[in-house]
């Protein structure tokens, strides 16, 4: 139902039951926030978004009150901002003077608050909280006190995420954000998923770095350092450039990188392809078998942490095929040769938890570590900054051979649904000899955070499932351990919506801009010709030169976790 | 009435006695004037004399500062009061009562009763001015009755008002009852009663919950332990009603961890009620289920806002979270709740008992009935005060509480609780209700009042009061968190000399007064929820009526009433030192010099003003400038 308010003296339309900062946002006024986020419910922590509403004393905060009829609402008066500056500078007033240092210094949301608000002056000094930056986990980094406590993160992880690793304690002036008995955020509560990082206002949740290590890589004599890129990743730095939002710029990146002084720079899709081939290959034998269903994926290590500490006695039903990332590990370490010992690899990806799955003790094989570095998307952009190139004057090139090629399936892989479908193509193939038809699974593509559909092959109905977010994975277990049997291969992606949402991507990013990173995948998939793992020149190369067929014991040993170790 | 009846509640009325009853305050005030002491040697006395009596442990009455009252009720004769009895105290005073005798300075008064024979000489409590100025409602059986004997509590009445609802009321015509009685929220906000059951009455749900606040936390406020550890029932008969009528079948109990007693005497009282069938399923075949369980908080003041303490419930941290929905409407387990005070719940069963117009007379125009206060500070006489609606300030400290001890000039009140107001003198002629209160920046508040002499600081009192909200606030809102906190430290930074000017403190300390009043503003417009939007309370009205003693402290960095400790300054008079060294070897930051039988002196720049020296000289040499 519509009606009209008031606001700063104009008639705008509301509709009943929303919030008045919903109904200011949706009719052009903005109104700043801290903690409010969309679609979680409002908990009215910051204050920042107060109005004047006529007839009230105090403030009211517009982010939890829903609008009603007789509103007067005045947005900007002086009463409302001299509010919204006092609150802004008492955050100020013990927030650590750290800005030039900090890794959020030009994207942080209260440095910017203070800017628009028209902060120039320290007018109140208060005692400043020491607590002890918490450096213990391989991927995601705390510094307490730059903490605001609006409490993104905390819902994030108890809401969406289901994790709850972290949490509020004490009270008062010494409120904070802690972990269980405020040990560190390890590997042990946290599945490093990163989305924390993604909604940190400020700089108190961060990846940890390597580009300080990439840079060291960089510089050993001898060294071929060797860079794979994710498909994902080079759809989404477009606008942290100026460029359109989801313009797909691997091949700038590609030269951006080698002029960086990257030995090769590769695309990880193809090892996606391998990855598609190995999964759907399991997928068939264990449909012959009829046994070990459903199959989850392995491609996003923060459910593979998850699935492994919260559903030990199911491993067997964890796919053993590496992730794409240490594939590609694997080929370039091992396959290639008298060379390889000197062959550094850098993962680039859009995952705060690649970090952690690079340094898995499952991950040494024989020479080492699979992968030397994992830089994020966000890292990715920086390091460019810091070596000056520029993007607007290079030259786009093709990533170095032999992995150059790929179908588009691969390129599936960064949306949630993705890999079920690149892998439903293939074992649709690999089961009828045919090629799916359609080839585009539209209800892998649409939906929220679950999609599912049955495919018949012959005579066998198989059933796929793609599921975004721990939340929902977990809600998909709960079916699944109480019975339910028609599925035959899940997908989890820990991100919502996938990695294009990933937890190492570019802070601030809308709505709008996930989809066109979507589109912006899809639309390849479209355009191009080889559009299943198969037929990719490069898989077939590989399978009849050296691994025989999918799932052959060499191809095991190349692409799948030693059988002793979980 | 059968005779046998009315023979039984003549006795459960205390009308007659068969053995001689001995009655021991033994509410929390009591035990900890040394109440256990006194009655173990009152055993001890019944023994080693081979009398045959009944002791009967009773809350407390109200007169905290007589603590611990004994009394002893003889066959035939008036139940007779005994002030501050303490342990050994005890033998006399027993010796003396039995014997129909008694010393005329520990008697406090008599009760009076027709049929029995008084006392003479002795005043009838009712008369005393303590309890003549007072109007005692829902106190009236605190002190009296055994708290622990729920046929007692019949025998008065009880429960009348609980059976006479659900016989000849709906719900529906209760909330009406209590709106027509005028009845608001005892527990600070004064939102209408009746208004509020309806709201809740009217929401569509399976499931409604009744809560019973009783997690009072103010500094000095107890007004709730005591009608809990002297009067449970009348709690549990509000609460069965307030259930009724709203059509909850469930209903909590609130109540803090540190009442041990209080939670002891209603943990009795409610298996009592379950055994006479006032709770359970189907109560008197009326159709109507109820069930009361007990839910101890851990001691949270923030927890006392309605909406932090629902979360507590449910099991979550207990922060407040924003309103709308109303708890009325969307509460536990999202569920229409109603939260109630203590005293609030009290009050119903006198208003379905006497019916509405009744209360509607008592009080003033819009507020209605009576408030229970509890009498702290520097007055004569402190304790459970109840008065009429309306009763002044003065009334309340001068005729009911004795006045300001050792005949000190009264200087300020402090009501509400931690984000009450302190009222200044002009204050003291002020009509207590909602309205004239809320209209000098104060508030009602649970109850809690502490009266304040001459010889407190304004500035450290709100310092005080800042800093107990700076520790309870839950941190979840900017203002709160952040803004008692800066409150409390410019408070702080004002109490004290600067200790050093590298770090700029003098030019901090004055931005940092420069803000307060606007600080205090924005935190009291935008916090999340009562306690934020109040915390600024005791900063706002002191500077209101004591903004010169802030100025004295500011800008002649000295404190009038020589309690900032930092602002003291502690001078040895050499005529009068005789070089005892008793301060030299005290001084815990070794700032006295001195050799032994010469004058000593105190080295300023290391002296901290704890004024240990002061105490502890015993020739009066030291001075305070």
């Amino acid at each position: 139902m519509l009606f009209t308010i008031e606001v700063n003296g104009q008639q705008i339309t509301a509709r009943r039951g929303e919030t008045i900062l919903e109904c200011l946002l949706r009719n052009g006024i903005k109104v700043p926030t801290l903690c409010h986020m969309d679609g979680y419910s409002p908990t009215g922590a910051c204050r920042i978004c107060v109005v004047e509403v006529e007839g009230r004393n105090e403030l009211i905060p517009s982010c939890s009150h829903p609008v009603e009829e007789w509103m007067k609402i005045k947005t900007h008066s002086p009463k409302v901002i001299r509010a919204r500056k006092a609150n802004v500078e008492l955050l100020l007033s013990n927030h650590p003077d750290e800005c030039l240092y900090c890794e959020r210094n030009g994207s942080c949301e209260l440095q910017n608050l203070a800017f628009d608000l028209n902060i120039r002056e320290r007018r109140l000094n208060g005692q400043k909280h020491e607590y002890k930056k918490d450096y213990a986990s391989p991927a995601i980094l705390r510094d307490p006190s730059k903490c605001i406590l609006c409490g993104r993160c905390v819902r994030l992880c108890e809401t969406e995420q289901e994790v709850g690793a972290i949490d509020f304690y004490g009270r008062g002036n010494t409120m904070m954000i802690g972990t269980s008995y405020n040990h560190c955020l390890s590997i042990k509560n946290c599945h490093n998923c990163g989305q924390c990082v993604l909604v940190c206002p400020t700089g108190a949740l961060y990846e940890r770095q390597h580009i300080p290590k990439v840079q060291e890589l960089l510089h050993k004599p001898e060294a071929r350092v060797l860079a794979h890129l994710s498909p994902t990743v080079a759809a989404s730095v477009a606008s942290a450039f100026g460029l359109r939002s989801g313009k797909d710029l691997a091949g700038l990146i590609a030269a951006a990188l080698l002029k960086i002084g990257f030995f090769k720079v590769y695309d990880t899709s193809a090892a996606i392809d391998i990855h598609i081939m190995e999964n759907a290959a399991l997928l068939k034998k264990r449909l012959e078998a009829g046994e070990n269903f459903p199959l989850f994926s392995s491609c996003c290590p923060a459910w593979v942490h998850y699935f492994e500490t919260f559903y030990p006695h199911m491993l067997k039903h964890l796919s053993p095929v590496l992730s794409p990332m240490q594939i590609m590990g694997s080929m370039l370490k091992k396959n290639s040769g008298t060379e390889a010992a000197n062959n550094l690899v850098v993962g680039i990806m859009p995952c705060t938890a690649k970090k952690h799955e690079m340094q898995r003790p499952e991950m040494y094989k024989g020479t080492g570590m699979l992968t030397d570095a994992v830089l994020t998307t966000r890292e990715l952009i920086n390091l460019i900054k810091l070596h000056g190139v520029d993007l607007e004057n290079i030259d786009p090139v093709l990533p170095n051979a032999p992995y150059h090629v790929r179908s588009t399936a691969a390129r599936l892989y960064g949306v949630s649904g993705g890999a079920a479908e690149a892998i439903a193509r293939t074992l649709f193939f690999m089961l009828t000899g045919q090629e799916l038809e359609p080839i585009r699974i539209s209800e892998l593509r649409n939906g929220n955070l679950r999609r599912e559909v049955k495919i018949k092959a012959g005579k066998t109905q198989i059933g796929f499932v793609a599921v975004s977010t721990i939340k929902e994975a977990r809600k998909l277990m709960d079916e699944i351990l109480g019975g339910r049997r028609d599925i035959h291969f899940v997908e989890v992606m820990a991100c919502p919506g996938g990695c294009i949402n990933g937890g190492g991507q570019p802070i601030g990013a809308d709505e709008k801009d996930l989809k066109l990173r979507v589109k912006s995948l899809y639309e390849t998939d479209e355009r191009e010709n080889i559009r299943v793992a198969h037929k990719s020149p490069l898989v077939n190369e590989f399978y009849q030169k050296q691994f025989e067929y999918p799932g052959s014991p060499t191809a095991c040993e190349f692409f799948h976790k030693a059988k002793n170790q979980a | 009435m059968p005779k046998p009846i009315a023979e039984k509640v003549a006795l459960l009325r205390r009308e007659k006695t068969e053995v001689p009853v001995i009655y021991i305050g033994a509410g929390t005030c009591g035990m900890v004037a040394g109440a256990a002491d006194t009655l173990q040697i009152v055993r001890n006395y019944l023994d080693d004399h081979r009398l045959k009596a009944e002791i009967v442990e009773v809350g407390c009455i109200g007169l905290c500062s007589a603590e611990p009252i004994l009394d002893v009720q003889l066959p035939g004769k008036t139940r007779i009061s005994f002030k501050n009895i303490t342990a050994e105290k005890v033998y006399t005073v027993l010796d003396g009562a039995f014997n129909n005798n008694y010393e005329p300075e520990d008697v406090l008064g008599q009760f009076a009763a027709p049929a029995l024979v008084p006392w003479e000489g002795v005043p009838f409590i009712h008369e005393l001015p303590f309890f003549k100025n007072q109007k005692r409602l829902v106190l009236e059986n605190c002190g009296v009755i055994n708290p622990s004997n729920i046929e007692e509590y019949i025998a008065r009445g009880g429960y009348r008002s609980y059976v006479k609802a659900l016989m000849n009321y709906t719900g529906e015509e209760i909330c009406d009852i209590i709106e027509l009685s005028g009845l608001r929220g005892r527990g600070g906000g004064g939102f209408s009663t009746g208004k509020k059951w309806k709201i809740a009455r009217n929401t569509q749900s399976d499931q409604k919950y009744l809560i019973c606040n009783a997690d009072e936390s103010d500094p000095g406020a107890f007004m709730d332990r005591a009608l809990i550890e002297g009067d449970p029932h009348r709690l549990i008969e509000g609460i069965a009603i307030a259930a009724y009528a709203i059509g909850a079948s469930q209903a909590f109990i609130y109540i803090r961890a540190e009442y041990k007693r209080a939670l002891e005497s209603l943990k009795v009282a409610l298996q009592q009620a379950k055994e006479y069938g006032l709770t359970g399923p189907n109560v008197y075949d009326s159709g109507v289920n109820l069930y009361i369980s007990l839910k101890v908080g851990s001691g949270a003041f923030v927890c006392g806002e309605e909406t932090a303490l629902i979360n507590n419930i449910e099991g979550k941290r207990g922060t407040p979270i924003p309103k709308p929905p109303y708890p009325a409407v969307r509460g536990l387990f999202g569920h229409p709740t109603v939260v109630n005070n203590v005293e609030t719940l009290a009050n119903v069963p006198l208003i379905i008992n006497h019916g509405p117009a009744w209360f509607n007379n008592i009080g003033t125009e819009t507020s209605k009935g009576t408030k229970v206060f509890a009498v702290t500070g520097k007055t004569q006489l402190t304790g459970l005060v109840e008065v009429e609606m309306g009763t002044t300030f003065r009334t309340l400290i001068y005729d009911i509480a004795g006045g300001i001890k050792d005949f000190k000039d009264f200087k300020a009140l402090q009501i509400g609780g931690p984000s009450g107001a302190c009222l200044g003198s002009p204050c003291l002629d002020l009509p207590i209700d909602y309205e004239s209160l809320t209209k000098e920046g104060a508030m009602m508040g649970s109850g809690g009042l502490v009266v304040m002499d001459e010889h407190t600081c304004m500035v450290d009192t709100a310092r005080y009061f800042m800093n107990f909200l700076q520790k309870e606030s839950c941190g979840k809102c900017i203002p709160c968190r952040e803004g008692t906190r800066r409150m409390f430290e410019i408070l702080d930074s004002i109490t004290k000399k600067p200790s050093d000017d590298n770090r700029h403190e003098t030019l901090e300390r004055f931005k940092g007064v420069m803000m307060l009043e606007e600080l205090a503003e924005v935190v009291a417009e935008t916090s999340l929820c009562g306690l934020g939007q109040t915390a600024p309370n005791p900063v706002i009205s002191t500077l209101k009526y004591f903004r010169e003693e802030f100025e004295e402290h500011i800008f002649e960095r000295k404190c009038r009433a020589n309690v900032c400790k930092g602002l003291r300054t502690f001078f040895i008079e050499i005529e009068k030192c005789t070089g005892c060294t008793v301060c030299f070897r005290k001084c815990p930051v070794s700032a006295i010099i001195g050799t032994q039988r010469s004058p000593h002196f105190i080295i300023q720049e290391k002296c901290i003003g704890c004024g240990i020296c002061y105490d502890s000289c015993k020739f009066n040499a030291i001075t305070i400038h």
